[in-house]
């Protein structure tokens, strides 16, 4: 098994892309819902991850 | 009032929807597949055995039980259950040798926390399966 070497950002997109196809797909009932939902969720993740990103920059001086 | 509908609800039979959860907790999608939502089933595959595959890559550790103090118990026993959701993609790796030990660094950090999450989605993913057999979900 080939090893994976991601850097913080890469490792939180992956997260946030299966994250988002499963939660899209599960949780609405026909497919605009879906991808609607979906690519919601994704740009969720993604607002959290730069605004906590930068809370924690700030927060570290 | 949510919670007097769903009383309300008839108990679906076991036959109708134990093989369909059985199949989507052995393979991701596979009670979609089961139930002819190939596309859905198709995409569940995918999302959920990249991820449980990038956890591996990442040299993520498995969760085993462990006793000790509630927070090590929670924590140890949550996440092997969360492992073995993964159902066959958890057990082949298991029987292959997989065995990583807990180490420090970011990336095998992500790769333990991918592992677990793979199986929870999947338990999302047999959730919805569940809904569509016993008729509550189209």
């Amino acid at each position: 098994m080939p090893k994976m070497n991601l850097t913080h950002f890469e490792a939180a997109f992956l997260f946030a892309l299966f994250t988002s196809v499963v939660m899209g797909i599960v949780t609405k009932r026909t497919d605009r819902d879906r991808l609607h939902y979906g690519v919601y969720v994704f740009v969720c993740f993604f607002v959290a991850l730069f605004g906590i990103g930068w809370l924690m920059y700030f927060g570290h001086g | 009032m949510a919670t007097e509908k769903e009383q309300t609800l008839p108990a679906p039979p076991v036959a109708k929807w134990a093989p369909v959860v059985a199949l989507g907790w052995l393979i991701p999608g596979g009670g979609h597949f089961l139930l002819k939502r190939t596309g859905r089933g198709l995409l569940l595959l995918v999302a959920i055995t990249g991820m449980f595959l990038c956890g591996l890559m990442m040299r993520g550790a498995m969760f085993q039980p462990q006793r000790g103090d509630l927070l090590t118990t929670v924590i140890n026993t949550g996440g092997f259950l969360g492992d073995i959701a993964s159902g066959l993609l958890y057990l082949l790796s298991v029987w292959l040798g997989y065995n990583q030990p807990d180490m420090p660094g970011h990336v095998h950090d992500y790769g333990t926390k991918f592992l677990v999450t793979a199986g929870l989605l999947n338990l999302l993913a047999m959730t919805d399966a569940f809904e569509i057999a016993a008729g509550r979900k189209d």
